[in-house]
């Protein structure tokens, strides 16, 4: 039904349209076409002095009205050291295309109106004026050249890379289908290779973790970074191209599947500071519509975008980026955890299992002897699962020898104390296999100068189903005494 | 061979030579042609013409240019309102995202997503996207490079050389014909269940060379391909003859500094046309190769889709020079013509010479030139070495010299004139405006410094559009309204003309302007939504600004439509050969120029083509010999 109406709706249009023009055409005949054409000539040139008025007025009037809502203007000040060189370019520019602007316009137009036909008036036969030509060929020149000088070393500045003197934090973002993965380079400073051949669910950007740099980055949700600090965004892609773009910045780079890109910047205005300016202005003094109960500029936060057509969610790549004190930044460091030691130690993929590191022995070292305390009697002590490899013939892992010699030292310090082992085991697997590797675990204990009687052996216990892998689980009986 | 036999003219022979002799037999133009002109002995040739004897061959697949001509614009009008269309869908959702679109589901059926709680229909985000590659793709390939060139390269380069048809009118009709065959592919490309393809008109990999980035890059992507590279066809063989024709088929007296701007301006479309048009081509073949073949010539180290490729050691980049090697050249394919139309329209209108007429044809081949050394203008941020964009912005900035020159003559063309005001003359004023707003945005773009912020930002789709999105056409429009009369034998009609100008000036100021200010707020293009963020959520109201303005906009183009279907019919008719009182060979033809354009001997040429109020008169045409004691002008 409506779109009979709509098409009902175009053909009468149309009828109106061809009358328009029939009826025109019958008074042009009435008139007579000459005097007709030096009428429409006056009223045209009337429109066009009419046109330009508008047109100028109506282009100030509007870049002022919007003015407080563009970046480089009003409370959009940059917030990067390098920002401003580049806005000062773009208003280098805008002044003088501005200039040609307005006069070009005015004269197109104001000569559209004076020269307009006219009863016994002849046009000037002027078919060029080379002296003409070579000074509006000379001017533009010039200001191309000056526009290219400032905008080449405005160009050759931001876009330098980092030298090797310069200290700086490194960070990498990698833009996916449809979001981006932040990577912090963690307390080494370095960022960790990567291979996409390495990606899955566990590892989503492909880390290689026999690359130590790996071991300490961690992924981040938000962009947090500390103020005044030069920061040199690694800027890769995993699947098509994206683009890294922080717009109160200054600062956009493609991403490139398989081709790093880079670009270095220093925040120069905490999120809080930027809200502050945001609040002298009224365009910013409204509710946010998002959030009614707060105002605009409170609600305020950085963010970064994709600014290259990468598919159906391109316009939904949002990170939010918090600049912040190097104390806030220093907090916020210690709240996150590496991804390593978070999601892959000693599960199946960690090339590491066979070892502890340094840091985790001293943790290790140090969680042990404080689980030796009279409170924690009946608890179970902090130990990572003790894992074996091989087929048939069982050896406990690097990493369960460390741990369990750790333990044994512990055990020897701290003579008279005593433990409960005990030992799930799935239904289903033999318990004559767990019992072999229990042993191991006992001999390697008696080996490093652990007591008998310091250990209990529990009978082995059937989990339900749910369990997959043989457990042993230390309890403590008694604390003993602290040497 | 240049073999004119099998073209004869739909009348007898003795009609013609009736047309002749009882043509204005006193007519000046008709005197000077049977005194001066040159006798190619062109009629005497009748013997049989198997070509264009019968509805099908005189006008579906006809090898005069003049047809031809028609029906490249025709095609173009088409397709100018399919790719004008989908500009209000995909607008219709950015502007007013909150508002249902399900009444669009009888038509776009399952691209329209009803959310099954509130009922609300969405345009689907893979549907935007494929929307708006194909208005891109559509409008700069279809409308504004077949459309304009095709459409006025052949109907002027004959007539205004003095020549019988183009050098090979048999390559002229296939050029049209290939053109048709991209368009049907493209079409069937709408239908598909996957989509059309949705990577932007630009295509970059590996967004486009990976079916499983998205659903438009499957069999979409494969048609797409397809169909430009017939088209690729059609521009070379245009672009051939074009070329040949205007060196070769010049009439006597007519050297090159006795050609038309317009001649000028296409002669040098069709030799960037035919330079950069196959590197466009390669690009398409190598992606095709990507797709099909299992290459890597644009992919490395991907994991999409839960996997990890196999392709290694291509670069994405690589593709984007090759297209933009095309696709800087294209724009200048594109303005080129309307610059060329409007230097004719002007001056004819203004009765003035065109100011400066060898500053703009030095400036043409100038723009022609640096055309093909500025392409990764549009690459300042795709990881290329900063150190490589030095070039590119020095050479981007030096083109506004010349472009700007072109402004000075236009505006010095209108100074101390005597302008009539038609419908022409007004798109051909208004194109100047446009091309002033849109040509100074370009140079904040071509500044790499000033590009870090604004690329990829609506302040960019600003500047194309006001470029090629208003003045191109608006060279089009003003071609349209002045060549009308040559192509059918009528007028269209002026008011609804001159209604059609008003509406589509302000309209399209209305449209582009404001996204400068978007732009310039960071927002970027490409965004089916801005209120994913909070920076870009502040215009709601522009957007829908923006929105109602283009249904405006577009609604007087319909006012253009119905004024050229309408007129071909029953407009105005033209009783006398020269209506526009201009100096240019193609009017001193008869008003309905058979096959062969002269009836008999073709025109011979002794000035150039711009002596408006010479010693007092309104024009000089161009066939007229220099007087006793009177020098050429330049």
């Amino acid at each position: 039904m409506t779109i009979l109406l709509v098409i009902i709706s175009i053909i009468l249009i149309a009828v109106i349209v061809v009358q328009i023009g029939k009826v025109t055409e019958l008074a042009a005949k009435i008139r007579g076409e000459e005097e007709m054409q030096y009428e429409v000539n006056r009223s045209q040139g009337g429109y066009m002095i009419l046109f330009l008025v508008v047109f100028l007025i109506g282009c100030v009037v509007s870049a002022y009205y919007f003015k407080n809502y563009m970046l480089g203007y009003g409370p959009h000040l940059p917030a990067s050291e390098h920002g401003s060189i580049l806005d000062k370019m773009f208003n280098v520019t805008l002044f003088f295309t501005g200039i040609v602007f307005v006069i070009t316009h005015v004269l197109l137009f104001y000569f559209g109106w004076k020269y307009s036909a006219k009863k016994g008036k002849k046009a000037l036969f002027i078919p060029h004026d080379n002296k003409l030509e070579i000074i509006w060929t000379a001017i533009p020149a010039v200001v191309m050249t000056f526009l290219v000088v400032g905008g080449l070393d405005a160009w050759n500045e931001v876009m330098a890379d980092v030298s090797d003197d310069d200290k700086y934090l490194e960070i990498e973002a990698t833009g996916f289908q449809f979001g981006w993965n932040l990577r912090y380079p963690g307390a080494d400073g370095l960022i960790g290779e990567k291979n996409y051949k390495l990606i899955s669910s566990e590892n989503p950007l492909g880390q290689n973790w026999k690359d130590e740099k790996n071991l300490d980055d961690f992924l981040a949700t938000e962009l947090v970074l500390p103020v005044g600090q030069k920061v040199r965004v690694r800027i890769t892609a995993q699947d098509v191209l994206h683009n890294f773009y922080l717009p109160h910045f200054r600062v956009k780079m493609d991403a490139i599947p398989g081709m790093p890109t880079y670009f270095v910047f220093t925040p120069t205005k905490t999120t809080e500071e930027y809200r502050q300016e945001l609040k002298k202005y009224p365009e910013y003094n409204v509710p946010d519509p998002a959030d009614p109960e707060k105002m605009l500029w409170e609600t305020f936060e950085y963010e970064l975008a994709c600014a290259e057509l990468c598919g159906r969610g391109h316009y939904s790549m949002k990170r939010p980026v918090k600049i912040v004190s190097q104390e806030d930044y220093d907090t916020w460091l210690g709240t996150q955890s590496s991804y390593y030691f978070s999601n892959i130690r000693f599960k199946d993929n960690d090339p590491w299992s066979d070892k502890l590191f340094e840091s985790e022995i001293s943790s290790k070292r140090d969680a042990l002897n404080a689980a030796f305390t009279a409170d924690n009697i009946g608890k179970d002590l902090p130990l990572d699962a003790l894992s074996f490899k091989g087929d048939k013939a069982y050896n406990l892992t690097g990493s369960s020898k460390e741990q369990l010699t750790l333990l044994a030292n512990t055990l020897k310090s701290k003579p008279g104390s005593r433990l409960k082992l005990s030992v799930t085991i799935p239904s289903g697997l033999e318990n004559v296999t767990a019992d072999s590797k229990t042993r191991l675990i006992l001999d390697l204990l008696y080996s490093n100068g652990v007591n008998a009687n310091q250990i209990e052996l529990a009978p082995n216990i059937i989990a339900s189903e749910d369990n997959t892998t043989t457990k042993w689980v230390f309890t403590l009986l008694g604390a003993g005494l602290s040497l | 061979m240049l073999d004119f036999h099998y073209n004869q003219n739909k009348l007898k022979k003795s009609e013609l030579m009736a047309n002749v002799l009882t043509a204005a037999p006193h007519s000046e133009e008709n005197v000077l042609i049977e005194q001066m002109g040159y006798d190619d002995h062109f009629h005497e040739h009748h013997d049989g013409d198997k070509f264009q004897s019968n509805f099908i061959t005189t006008y579906i697949f006809s090898q005069d240019h003049k047809i031809i001509a028609k029906q490249f614009l025709i095609t173009g009008m088409f397709w100018g309102i399919i790719g004008g269309l989908m500009s209000l869908v995909f607008r219709l959702q950015l502007g007013f995202p909150e508002e249902s679109l399900a009444w669009l589901k009888p038509v776009l059926g399952k691209w329209i997503e009803i959310n099954a709680e509130t009922g609300m229909g969405a345009l689907s985000p893979d549907f935007y996207y494929a929307l708006v590659t194909m208005h891109g793709t559509i409008l700069v390939f279809f409308v504004l490079t077949a459309g304009l060139s095709g459409t006025f390269s052949n109907l002027l380069i004959p007539l205004q050389l003095g020549a019988r048809d183009m050098a090979s009118p048999l390559l002229n009709m296939m050029s049209y014909w290939f053109f048709f065959l991209a368009g049907v592919i493209m079409f069937i490309s709408l239908f598909l269940n996957t989509g059309p393809f949705s990577g932007g008109w630009t295509a970059y990999p590996p967004l486009s060379a990976l079916p499983q980035a998205s659903s438009g890059s499957g069999a979409g992507m494969t048609l797409w391909l397809v169909s430009l590279v017939f088209f690729v066809v059609s521009v070379l063989l245009g672009g051939i003859n074009y070329i040949t024709t205007v060196l070769n088929l010049r009439t006597k007296g007519m050297n090159m500094w006795r050609m038309p701007l317009t001649i000028w301006a296409f002669f040098v479309t069709a030799i960037l046309g035919l330079l950069s048009f196959p590197v466009l081509a390669s690009a398409f073949f190598l992606v095709m190769c990507d797709r099909g073949l299992g290459t890597s010539f644009f992919l490395n180290e991907i994991f999409i889709g839960g996997q990890a490729l196999d392709h290694v050691g291509g670069s994405p980049v690589l593709y984007q020079h090759l297209f933009w090697f095309l696709g800087h050249p294209e724009v200048y394919i594109i303005i080129l013509p309307a610059m060329g139309i409007v230097s004719e329209v002007l001056a004819v209108h203004s009765r003035k010479p065109i100011f400066g007429y060898k500053a703009m044809v030095f400036s043409i081949l100038a723009i022609g030139f640096l055309s093909f050394i500025v392409w990764a203008h549009h690459m300042f941020m795709s990881g290329v070495n900063p150190f490589i964009s030095n070039f590119f912005v020095v050479f981007t900035l030096i083109i506004a010299v010349p472009s700007a020159v072109k402004v000075f003559n236009w505006i010095a063309t209108l100074f101390g004139g005597n302008i009539r005001f038609t419908a022409a003359s007004l798109f051909g004023i208004g194109f100047v405006s446009m091309f002033i707003s849109g040509g100074l945005t370009g140079i904040f773009l071509g500044n790499s410094a000033i590009d870090i912020q604004m690329h990829d930002t609506y302040f960019v789709v600003a500047h194309f559009h006001i470029v090629m999105g208003v003045a191109a056409f608006f060279g089009m429009f003003a071609g349209v309204y002045h060549w009308f009369p040559k192509m059918y034998g009528r007028f269209m009609n002026e008011t609804l003309g001159k209604l059609h100008f008003w509406g589509t000036m302000i309209g399209a100021y209305l449209i582009f302007w404001p996204m400068h200010y978007i732009g310039m707020a960071g927002v970027p293009r490409r965004y089916y939504r801005f209120d994913t963020f909070q920076s870009f959520s502040q215009f709601d109201d522009m957007n829908k600004f923006i929105t109602i303005a283009a249904i405006i906009t577009f609604g007087f183009q319909l006012i253009l439509v119905i004024n050229f279907f309408y007129s071909i019919w029953y407009g105005k008719k033209v009783t006398e050969k020269n209506p526009w009182g201009a100096t240019t060979l193609e009017w001193t033809t008869e008003v309905d120029p058979g096959h062969g354009n002269w009836a008999g001997k073709l025109p011979a040429v002794h000035r150039w083509a711009y002596d408006y109020g010479k010693d007092g008169k309104e024009f000089i045409s161009q066939i007229t010999p220099l007087k006793e004691g009177e020098s050429e002008t330049h």
